[in-house]
């Protein structure tokens, strides 16, 4: 359904203009805040706003209850201008309880509003949380914040009453306190409830209950908002001025099985996904299953190897082939990484990075497998990579991957992170036929006896995609060193050499295609600050603050890793400084020092959490030459 | 039409150009003479055809013959053949394995195959030995084999390749051996002519390091005696002059001599098409010396076959939801216009 941009619920109250704001929603697991913080998003997408989200939280389904590890939060930065991140300080918090308040407290600025389910509060609660007093009782909390105690659990209990009396439990109508709150922080920022009881409507079509008992929920907490005297004021945020056009709300996992479901149709392509779970990378398996009316295949293999070695069955077949995974399922597809490479077929190995190494921090996002991407793996064994900056790009990576993979005919790696697959942020909905077709070709029958020659090149040193059911191109390949031009197995010293080099050039020549490297910002300067992946939102913002104060500060940000644009060393020489900001301990730093000499200084960090705008542009102050 | 072309075909249209090299007096040159004796009578152009295999002497089985083929990685083909078969459903695929390609590191896409029933074949070239890492023992080798990782004798309880696919519910099972080469052929071409996983078991002789495990069921006086070739409706006998049997004692075959009041109504019949896999497993675990072991077809019952669901649920999916429109789904639930 189209919204066009209409005046928002107006308060009786006093109401305050502001630019933007940051919020945050925190409690327990097992609170409904995710769905929350989601709900929020939409209804501020279809208001206009520029967004950006994080959802954070933990790896446990249900962690122990209360406690400080279970803590689940949602973030929403949202604003009349252009956005990039989700925000550093926080202008609203909402806890429901102490654990909540004690992880999330140090985000929230001074002075901002702190509205805490005070219900949440009780003995048990303080416990689980390792606290002896409770903090809502604390002057310290008065004076720094404007702190709001609402008991959420009582107004609704009192709100639900009749329901109750219908024969609603006590847990059930607990579980609607999330929507409580949800209407509270509607009506602080001037948003409409329409969206969110639609949205329930269709979620809970068939129980009727649950779809009063939750709107009920949420008109209490606008009400709330609207009668209470202790809010005084509420908020309007004006819409941004995006590009015009048709938008939606859409995640990086979303985007990048749409992107994926694009490049199929554009190069006239039935879609196979080899996939196995696994956090954040499962939602693209999920999003694709849905489609199996446009021709999409997914098969949800017994584990990360059987995942990538059918998708490299169906490339060979003719498909256009895909596996999706995170850094732990990757390591595993090593081996047959290499046999693509050797097979020289086209294939997409997604990887949405994690905390790592190994399990690490499954659920929190870290762009630490750039190594791992370029070179993990036994042998020479160059592959084109390609990362995704934000949610909406992952849609475009899809495709130019796919571009990419079909011309060169080699496997191509897509990076994209946590952040970027949970996160969401307006989408500037394309349209298919301005987007460009990716032309396929097989190599066609032979019928007049003639040898096939299935490594034979073309001028991008390309072999041809021939598919068994073709008459007369019958060939085998393997993961066994190929001859040059023929393809039969061949162990001599030199064609090892050549058919490395030529691999290895293969995947050079991709930086004819991708275009030379773009600067924002003045042409030359002090410091150039070089970003890949999902830092590029922070990078962006932050530079432009320093530009703003007058600092001869650029931003350049890497959207293929391998190779780099044929440019990048020219454009890296321009400035006295080169700062590489990576969640990470130095992976592209370590890349750019070894290939252009350049002594690139880094910025690192690897706490599960993406950069604030604040500490970028203190780290460029600092590099700046004196 | 596969029909127009198929009785041009000789044997000879399936050798591909490469040398073969396996070790002279290989059990392999036998089943490779068979399988390309057996594909011209399958009336399937060879363009359609496609063997993939693993890594191992027996994997570089796709080499040899002029259909399409891929040598990929260990353990791994029977993954790359699903992948391969859910697209191209048209395709007949095979896949050639070991017992330590198949059995060991690809022991679990073994299983997932053989559950799914993907309709491919897949042969295990078992000669209860590592050939090309040259003489460790694998999950076939007996207990107590001295070799060269276990100096000392394999303690580890050899797997039963027949049994394992049985209890992973494979719906066509059979087994063979390298040097009976009419039977190899028959049970081939049974193989490719079932619908779904095929799962064939050849006794393979590695005359360099496991010369003459098989002894016993090829050794042209004792065969007779050490295995007994299944044939469906009918009862097992064996032994050169066909004068033993195997009868059911409650829940446990034993071995049987006719006469002296046995007949052959008495004993065991063979039944492939048994729904319940009770009978298959059972003949599975019949083992040398204490019975014949049991050669041919144990199991060919029909099942739903994954790769032919998938693409029915595509079909489905398209007559229920038309063929999909990407700028309708772009389009699709919440939007809002600027400017």
């Amino acid at each position: 359904m189209s919204t066009t941009i209409e005046p928002v619920v107006q308060s009786h109250k006093q109401t305050t203009k502001i630019p933007s704001a940051t919020i945050r929603f925190a409690g327990d697991s097992g609170d409904g805040m995710q769905i929350t913080g989601d709900q929020f998003t939409r209804t501020t997408a279809l208001l206009g706003n520029d967004i950006a989200t994080f959802p954070d939280y933990p790896a446990e389904i249900r962690a122990p209850k209360g406690t400080l590890a279970g803590v689940s939060a949602f973030q929403v930065h949202f604003s009349s201008e252009d956005i990039f991140t989700p925000g550093d300080q926080l202008d609203a918090l909402v806890v429901m309880n102490p654990a909540a308040l004690k992880t999330n407290l140090s985000d929230l600025r001074k002075g901002g509003i702190l509205i805490c389910n005070s219900d949440g509060f009780e003995k048990k609660d303080l416990e689980l949380a390792g606290e002896t007093e409770n903090p809502l009782n604390s002057q310290v909390l008065e004076d720094q914040y404007q702190l709001f105690k609402v008991p959420m659990n009582k107004i609704v209990e009192i709100a639900l009453k009749e329901l109750k009396a219908a024969g609603m439990s006590t847990k059930e109508i607990d579980r609607c306190k999330n929507f409580f709150a949800l209407g509270l922080v509607y009506w602080l920022y001037g948003r409409d409830m329409d969206a969110t009881i639609r949205f329930l409507q269709a979620k809970f079509g068939n129980k009727p209950q649950i779809i009063e008992a939750n709107t009920k929920a949420l008109q209490a907490g606008w009400n709330y908002g609207e009668t209470t005297d202790a809010f005084v004021s509420n908020y309007k945020i004006d819409p941004a001025h995006l590009p015009p056009g048709k938008y939606r709300d859409i995640n990086g996992n979303q985007a990048m099985a749409w992107g994926l479901m694009t490049a199929a149709k554009l190069s006239d392509k039935e879609l196979f996904l080899g996939s196995y779970p696994i956090t954040p990378a499962s939602d693209i398996l999920h999003e694709l299953a849905k489609f199996k009316n446009m021709g999409v295949r997914t098969f949800q293999a017994e584990d990360e190897i059987a995942a990538i070695t059918s998708a490299i069955g169906a490339a060979y077949g003719g498909a256009m082939a895909i596996t999706t995974s995170s850094g732990p399922g990757i390591a595993l597809k090593g081996e047959a990484i290499g046999l693509a490479v050797m097979l020289e077929i086209p294939l997409l190995i997604i990887n949405i990075q994690r905390g790592g190494p190994s399990t690490g921090l499954p659920t929190k996002t870290e762009q630490a497998d750039l190594f791992q991407a370029i070179v993990g793996r036994n042998g020479e064994c160059p592959l084109p990579v390609i990362a995704a900056r934000g949610p909406g790009d992952c849609f475009y990576v899809a495709q130019e991957a796919w571009r990419i993979s079909t011309r060169f005919m080699c496997p191509v790696m897509i990076l994209s992170d946590g952040y970027i697959a949970n996160g969401s942020e307006p989408w500037l909905i394309p349209s298919m036929k301005d987007l460009r077709k990716i032309p396929v070709t097989h190599a066609p029958e032979q019928i007049d006896g003639s040898k096939f020659l299935p490594y034979k090149r073309d001028e991008y040193l390309s072999r041809p995609w021939a598919i068994p059911g073709t008459k007369g191109l019958m060939h085998r390949i393997g993961g066994l060193e190929k001859q040059d031009v023929t393809g039969n197995v061949n162990y001599e010293p030199d064609n090892h050499q050549h058919m490395t080099n030529t691999r290895a050039q293969k995947v050079e020549n991709v930086a004819l295609e991708i275009g030379p490297q773009e600067v924002e910002g003045p042409e030359s300067g002090d410091v150039l600050v070089l970003s890949w992946g999902g830092t590029y939102g922070a990078c962006r913002t932050a530079v432009e603050a320093c530009q703003g104060q007058g600092l001869k500060v650029a931003h350049a940000h890497l959207r293929w890793l391998n190779p780099f644009p044929s440019n990048l060393g020219d454009v890296l020489k321009n400035y006295k400084k080169v700062l590489i900001p990576e969640l990470n301990m130095g992976q592209l730093r370590t890349f750019i020092r070894s290939k252009y000499l350049v002594d690139a200084i880094g910025f690192n960090k690897v706490k599960g959490r993406p950069f604030a705008i604040a500490e970028l542009i203190a780290e460029i102050k600092r590099v700046l030459p004196k | 039409m596969a029909n127009d072309i198929a009785p041009a075909l000789t044997s000879a249209d399936f050798a591909s150009d490469q040398d073969v090299r396996w070790c002279p007096g290989c059990g392999d040159y036998s089943i490779l003479a068979q399988m390309k004796k057996v594909m011209p009578q399958l009336g399937i152009p060879r363009e359609k055809i496609v063997f993939i295999s693993g890594i191992g002497c027996s994997s570089r089985f796709p080499y040899y013959m002029n259909t399409y083929g891929m040598h990929s990685i260990h353990g791994r083909a029977p993954a790359i053949a699903t992948g391969l078969k859910c697209v191209r459903p048209d395709l007949q695929v095979w896949v050639v394995t070991g017992d330590g390609d198949g059995l060991s590191i690809g022991g679990n896409h073994f299983l997932h195959l053989m559950r799914r029933n993907v309709d491919l074949k897949i042969l295990l070239f078992n000669n209860r030995i590592y050939g090309l890492t040259k003489g460790q023992y694998s999950p076939t080798s007996p207990l107590g084999k001295i070799n060269k990782s276990a100096p000392m004798g394999v303690i580890d309880n050899p797997l039963n390749p027949l049994s394992v696919a049985i209890g992973a519910e494979a719906t066509f099972v059979a087994r063979s051996i390298d040097v009976n080469i009419k039977h190899l052929g028959e049970v081939l071409k049974r193989a490719a002519e079932h619908k779904g996983t095929a799962f064939v078991e050849i006794y393979q002789n590695c005359n360099i390091f496991n010369d003459g495990a098989f002894d016993y069921a090829t050794d042209k006086v004792s065969k007779f005696d050490t295995t007994v070739e299944l044939e469906h409706g009918k009862p097992l006998i064996f032994g050169k002059n066909k004068n033993k049997g195997i009868r059911l004692n409650g829940t446990e075959p034993e071995v049987v001599e006719l006469g002296k009041g046995i007949s052959e109504d008495d004993l065991l019949f063979h039944d492939e098409k048994a729904p319940e896999p009770t009978l298959a497993y059972l003949l599975s675990r019949m083992r040398h010396p204490e019975f014949p072991e049991p050669i041919g077809v144990f199991r060919a019952v029909d099942h739903p076959k994954y790769d032919v669901e998938l693409n029915k649920q595509v079909e489905t999916a398209r007559e229920k939801k038309g063929p999909g429109d990407l700028d309708a789904l772009f389009n699709s639930g919440e939007t809002w216009t600027v400017g």
